[in-house]
């Protein structure tokens, strides 16, 4: 059994990391997609605040590295939703496998 | 009694994160995604990070979680009947070693942890590294940059022709 602390925080990032990247990898809904790919955000969030509070507890790293996370977050998921509009106007659908306008 | 409250949230977060995958109808699984959202806000207070918390509550179960709402209520056709697609077993197989790997790499790993008491309210640090003068100024301005991109981009992709 792994000791308490930063493991436990570490090993519940990794299995909500492989959660999100089962969803990613495995979901036709594109909005579900982007939501997985928030859940695989968060999970990294956590690592790095528990890093923070148990490797660097004075200086704050993981935070701010947390704080920057979060604010590519919320411009991917607008730029990745107002894409999903843009060809949900012109498939009609928000499944995967009309995302292909760009292959030729 | 730390303990219990982590293996509570971290079971509810778990089983939140396995149901935004496995909940058929795509509204539920949103739902399901918010109150992931706030048990890590949740997991966050455990860690005495106090300012994210209030930012994980305010950007995720407020603004994110409410675009993803309005992108489901916008895209009303295609909600059910989305099964998995033929990925299935390749993404358990890759899922499940990528877990293994980094359990095998955390729980063998010898971190240097110093013996500092954690600080017990991080709002005032946190302000004057992100903005004092050995602090990450110029990164708070590329991410300010970055988010007005991110703006325009969104506007100019789905503006009508």
């Amino acid at each position: 059994m792994f000791s308490a602390g930063l493991n436990q925080y570490l090993i519940l990032s990794a299995v909500l990391f492989c959660i999100g990247l089962f969803g990613v990898l495995t979901q036709r809904n594109v909005i579900k997609l982007i939501m997985c790919l928030e859940i695989m955000l968060n999970s990294v969030n956590i690592a790095l605040i528990a890093f923070s509070q148990y490797v660097t507890p004075v200086m704050l790293t993981g935070q701010i590295f947390a704080i920057f996370v979060m604010v590519v977050a919320a411009a991917e998921v607008s730029v990745g939703i107002a894409i999903v509009f843009s060809v949900y106007r012109n498939r009609e659908s928000v499944d995967m496998e009309n995302f292909n306008i760009l292959k030729w | 009694m730390l303990e219990i409250v982590f293996y509570l949230l971290a079971a509810i977060a778990v089983a939140s994160a396995i149901a935004v995958i496995v909940v058929r109808d795509i509204f539920r699984a949103a739902l399901c995604l918010i109150l992931l959202f706030m048990t890590v806000a949740g997991i966050y207070l455990l860690l005495h990070a106090d300012f994210l918390a209030i930012v994980q509550v305010l950007v995720y179960v407020g603004a994110i979680s409410i675009l993803i709402i309005v992108a489901i209520m916008l895209t009303r056709d295609a909600q059910h009947g989305q099964p998995l697609g033929r990925l299935k077993y390749p993404a358990v197989i890759v899922a499940a070693l990528l877990l293994g790997v980094v359990v095998l790499g955390v729980v063998s790993t010898v971190f240097a942890m110093p013996d500092n008491a954690p600080l017990q309210e991080t709002v005032k640090p946190l302000g004057k590294a992100l903005f004092g003068d050995p602090g990450y100024l110029l990164t708070v301005e590329i991410a300010a940059v970055m988010l007005l991109s991110a703006i325009l981009g969104a506007i100019a992709v789905i503006r009508e022709k």
